[in-house]
């Protein structure tokens, strides 16, 4: 589509002073529909990646001669969902248009997508908004639904003489929704805290995994000191847009700075030399010739969105954050973190539902376990989808964490051995020996394990042992050999006191006046 | 061949193939076999098209296919389907998968799609064979076949004349006998236009009802399969075959496919007692139409009455910006549906030295486009740009709707219309092929039912111009979904109109 994000006419444009004139960035977000099974128009897998080239093609996707567009209803669901989740109203009907343009990677030389210049039909209208943290909004002006072009592979071949460009049609078809925000972001910064919100934001309703390899895509939209709006395109990935966006402002704050005016225009960026370059005229002069997409009706929607919004709608990144937040009283960053991946916020919001894992103590537990060691041990997608940490496993070793019958250490060693064999908590525990050292307090003669072992170390350690009466701090390192002596299953809380207990003995009864 | 003053003028004779009925009755009782009636065929497309030129391409095996359903009707197995290997040939813009398809461009020339179009497999599943492709204008741009890339077809009835078009192909192969029934595609009269010159029954169903999918695109928005047939009941049943939603075809609407085959067969007896017919005068009145062809209309309509019908005159004043309109649209449309033609898939060769830049590519692709496609993309490159659009396309769009809204209003107090097919009697070829707003002015009275989605028919109804007369077509157009009932109003006119004729060749 077109370049959103107009940041205004170019009256001041030649402002003086412009070093540091402020940017307005608006972004325009390329999100393939990965949760498809198929193609937006077609039965063909929409899961292009790893493919032969030209392999997932069909008649229709290939454009030709007489085929006709047969649109994916769960794309158009999903679509809506996104609209939603983003705070975009979806109207009553939803109509298809053609951008007609030239591309050798575009089957049909003209690509199937939405517009709003004959009143309203995308499946995102206006009136959306992203909260990105820190007290700062970014406004969507639209979201639509289209088709994504095959790929074009320069210098591609094999041999010796003159490299081929060839195209590979299997990505062509596939769903996507482009996202166009106002040009609300003022720093580079700001536009990848929007993207991260919006990565998370479509992982978390189900609509596309943007892990994958191009499924999200970034044009920005830049101008400084209210002149002129350059569209800066062909960015390979989100941090590269960081730079493009930086590289952009700086360029256009020198030419201000040096009273030459800055032109309206499409740039696209150099990944080699780091730099914007100017894209031919022709690109941005495009006439595309909308056209009503007459193969397809115009599609009522409006049940479709009353039902996602009311049933299939999942709870937004940003409620589920200040549900974790004000309701749970988990800290801010922990809620963060959690609340931004769906797969652990599900994980997390079912083991509190399980008997042990309910209350805010266990909560807090299953955050830290979650967020300190899980996500370290499955930090890929394959891991992920290997995972064998049940909800169960982590309630039960919350409960026991707060009942103290594990430590928490021993908790991680639990997890670690539940994630390789699945095995239930108890098994585990009773396998490998992870129940906590008893004190032995109350017991006939103070012969409880762990006494005996905080007998042991004191003997063993005698010189540490002095230390630790003249330094309380020296204390740290008795402990330390308590918990190795115990494997980590002894209560540090009562490994302390008996060591100091231990130790006041030692010194003949002194006792420190408690 | 009868000379009439040197023109190469036909007497008119009874065709030399039956009904379609009688077709069945013979092939299903084993009287005449479908293998005589091919080799029948076969024997006609050997002996005149040569001269004809109604195909482009022809079956290889469909004498071999009717042994086949013979067989079946002889083993009591059945011929594979009601229609017991029917012979039908198919207008070259749809795909048949064991055929060239090259909507008569040296852009698809030796393109074999690798599918059935939806018209054309129901066809096929209900055991019809398909005897081959026929010519047509360049992309159905055009309404004389002159337009062909391979050379134009030529009218039966005297082959120094135009068989209309663009589906000319397909009504010439009806009218000479050269297949039983034939499949065309009507974006803007292109199947009526050719029936009218040909003598034939040509229908263009209401839009949706016939799946577009496997149509190779010029318009899209308002083009539809139609069926030609030498009887209107002919032109029925086939269209009784290939009617119906398709899942592959978002745009069909009514009936699932084979709901109801009879649907449009089965009711042409049923007389036409009471039906309110309204003479459309802006195209029969004030010399609208040539004098031959307002007499024609006007015979119709007392035929009509006199079968029971009332008839009035209705006036459609925005039908004389239809013309206007309609190319506008089309040409829009056709400069989005032709534009994948651009040399990479099609349409280049691929080992030039030269073409190794994409805009090389295009253009020399373009280059084997023939002039009335260039015309027409041309124009459609212009009516919907930027600064344009408001002017042309768009304008364009706004007489459509309110055309619509006319023709609507009209259709709630009268339940067909009727008018002339083709306001002019048949062109001599090369006549209009330089005068393209001569020609576009033959379309007037038919684009109207593209244009609004309404079904219509053509039927041959007497002769006109000089030399004894060219024959001469009036149209039926009825109300969206209601093909049933102009099919029936059109049955009852070709009754009056006397005994079905075709050229002695």
């Amino acid at each position: 589509m077109s370049a959103g994000g107009a940041a205004g006419g170019g009256a001041g444009a030649a402002a003086a002073g412009a070093g540091d004139a402020p940017a307005r960035i608006g972004l325009e977000v390329h999100c393939q529909l990965t949760s498809l099974a198929t193609k937006l128009f077609c039965p063909c897998p929409s899961a292009y990646r790893g493919m032969e080239p030209n392999t997932n093609v069909c008649p229709v996707c290939m454009g030709l001669p007489g085929t006709l567009p047969r649109l994916n209803r769960r794309a158009v669901e999903k679509a809506v969902m996104v609209a939603a989740s983003l705070g975009c109203s979806t109207p009553e009907r939803i109509a298809f248009f053609r951008k007609n343009y030239f591309y050798p990677d575009l089957p049909k030389n003209f690509q199937i997508t939405q517009l709003d210049a004959y009143g309203p039909s995308s499946v995102g209208g206006g009136g959306g908004s992203v909260d990105i943290g820190g007290g700062d909004a970014v406004r969507v002006r639209r979201v639509q639904l289209e088709e994504d072009p095959g790929r074009i592979v320069y210098g591609g071949g094999s041999g010796s003489g003159p490299r081929p460009t060839l195209v590979d049609y299997n990505r062509a078809g596939t769903a996507l929704v482009e996202i166009v925000t106002e040009p609300d972001m003022d720093s580079p910064r700001q536009a990848r805290r929007f993207l991260g919100v919006l990565s998370d934001a479509v992982a978390n309703i189900g609509a596309a995994d943007p892990s994958l390899e191009g499924a999200m895509r970034a044009d920005g939209n830049v101008s400084v000191g209210g002149g002129p709006r350059v569209e800066v395109k062909n960015v390979g990935s989100f941090h590269d847009l960081e730079k493009a966006l930086h590289f952009e402002i700086a360029r256009q704050r020198s030419l201000a700075g040096r009273g030459i005016p800055v032109e309206q225009e499409t740039r696209h960026w150099d990944q080699g030399r780091r730099v914007t370059v100017p894209a031919r005229k022709k690109e941005a002069d495009m006439d595309y010739r909308y056209l009503l997409e007459a193969d397809i009706p115009p599609v009522a929607v409006g049940a479709v969105a009353a039902s996602a919004l009311a049933g299939g709608m999942p709870e937004g990144v940003a409620a589920r954050r200040a549900r974790y937040a004000s309701e749970i009283g988990l800290p801010a960053q922990v809620a963060d973190v959690l609340s931004s991946d769906r797969f652990y916020s599900d994980l997390f919001d079912e083991a509190r539902r399980l008997p042990g894992g309910g209350g805010a103590r266990a909560a807090r537990e299953i955050a830290n376990m979650i967020t300190t060691d899980l996500m370290g041990i499955a930090d890929t997608r394959e891991k992920r989808g290997s995972l064998r940490v049940a909800a169960s496993h982590l309630a039960d070793l919350a409960a026991a964490v707060e009942s103290g019958s594990v430590t928490r250490a021993s908790a991680r060693d639990a997890l670690h051995e539940a994630a390789r064999s699945g095995m239930p908590v108890a098994e585990i525990v009773e396998a490998k020996g992870l129940g906590v050292v008893g004190a032995g307090d109350g017991e006939e003669g103070g012969g409880g394990e762990l006494a005996r072992v905080v007998r042991d170390v004191l003997a063993a350690e005698s010189r540490a042992a002095e230390q630790a009466r003249a330094d309380p701090k020296a204390v740290n390192y008795l402990v330390g050999r308590v918990m190795a002596a115990t494997s980590g299953r002894a209560d540090p809380q009562q490994t302390l006191r008996l060591i100091r207990e231990g130790l006041g003995d030692a010194a003949g009864g002194g006792g420190d006046g408690r | 061949m009868t000379g009439l003053g040197g023109s190469r003028r036909r007497a008119a004779a009874p065709p030399v193939l039956p009904s379609i009925r009688r077709y069945l009755e013979d092939v299903g009782t084993g009287s005449v076999t479908c293998e005589e009636y091919m080799c029948r065929i076969r024997d006609r497309i050997e002996r005149h098209d040569g001269e004809l030129h109604a195909y482009l391409a022809v079956s290889g095996d469909a004498v071999e296919r009717a042994r086949g359903v013979d067989r079946g009707v002889r083993e009591g197995r059945g011929g594979g389907g009601r229609c017991l290997g029917l012979p039908v040939a198919v207008k070259d813009n749809i795909c048949v998968s064991s055929m060239p398809t090259t909507c008569a461009s040296r852009m698809l020339e030796g393109y074999v799609p690798p599918y059935d179009a939806t018209a054309v497999s129901r066809l096929l599943g209900a055991g019809a064979i398909i005897t081959g492709k026929t010519n047509m204008d360049e992309f159905a741009m055009g309404l004389t076949t002159e337009f062909s890339a391979f050379g134009p077809s030529r009218n039966p009835w005297d082959a120094d004349y135009a068989p209309g078009g663009s589906s000319g192909g397909s009504a010439v192969a009806v009218s000479a006998c050269e297949c039983m029934a034939a499949l065309g595609s009507d974006t803007g009269g292109s199947v009526r236009n050719p029936a009218s010159f040909c003598g034939v029954v040509g229908h263009k169903p209401t839009y949706g009802l016939v799946s577009r999918y496997g149509l190779v695109s010029y318009s899209n928005s308002i083009e539809q399969i139609g069926t030609m047939g030498r009887t209107v009941e002919d032109a029925a049943f086939v269209l009784g075959i290939i009617a119906g939603r398709d899942p592959r075809d978002d745009t069909t609407i009514g009936a699932a496919a084979g709901a109801d085959p009879g649907a449009y067969a089965d009711g042409l007896g049923g007389g036409i007692e009471g039906v309110r017919v309204g003479v459309v005068s802006e195209m029969v009145e004030g010399g609208a139409a040539e004098p031959d062809v307002a007499r024609a209309v006007r015979r119709a309509a007392s035929a009509a009455e006199a079968a029971g019908a009332s008839c009035v005159d209705v006036s459609l004043g925005m039908a004389e910006f239809a013309v206007a309109a309609y190319y506008t649209i089309t040409s829009a449309e056709a400069g989005s549906n032709l534009a994948r033609y651009d040399g990479i898939r099609y349409g280049a060769s691929r080992d030039d030295p030269d073409a190794y830049e994409f805009n090389a590519y295009v253009r020399r692709a373009r280059a084997l486009l023939g002039p009335e496609v260039k015309r027409r993309m041309i124009l459609g490159g212009f009516v919907p740009s930027a600064g344009h659009a408001g002017r042309y396309y768009l304008k364009a769009v706004g007489v459509r709707d309110r055309l619509t809204r006319q023709v609507d209003e009209a259709l709630s107090r009268v339940d067909v219309l009727l008018a002339p097919t083709v306001p002019v009697a048949p062109f001599r070829l090369g006549e209009v092929i330089d005068d393209p707003v001569r020609m576009f002015a033959a379309d007037y009275a038919t684009v109207l039912a593209n244009l609004t989605g309404k079904p219509a028919a053509s039927v041959p109804f007497g002769r006109a111009g000089p030399d004894g007369g060219m024959p001469v077509g009036v149209q039926v157009i009825g109300g969206a979904m209601r093909d049933a009932l102009v099919l029936r109003v059109a049955a009852e006119l070709e009754a009056a109109a006397g005994p079905v004729e075709a050229p002695a060749l």
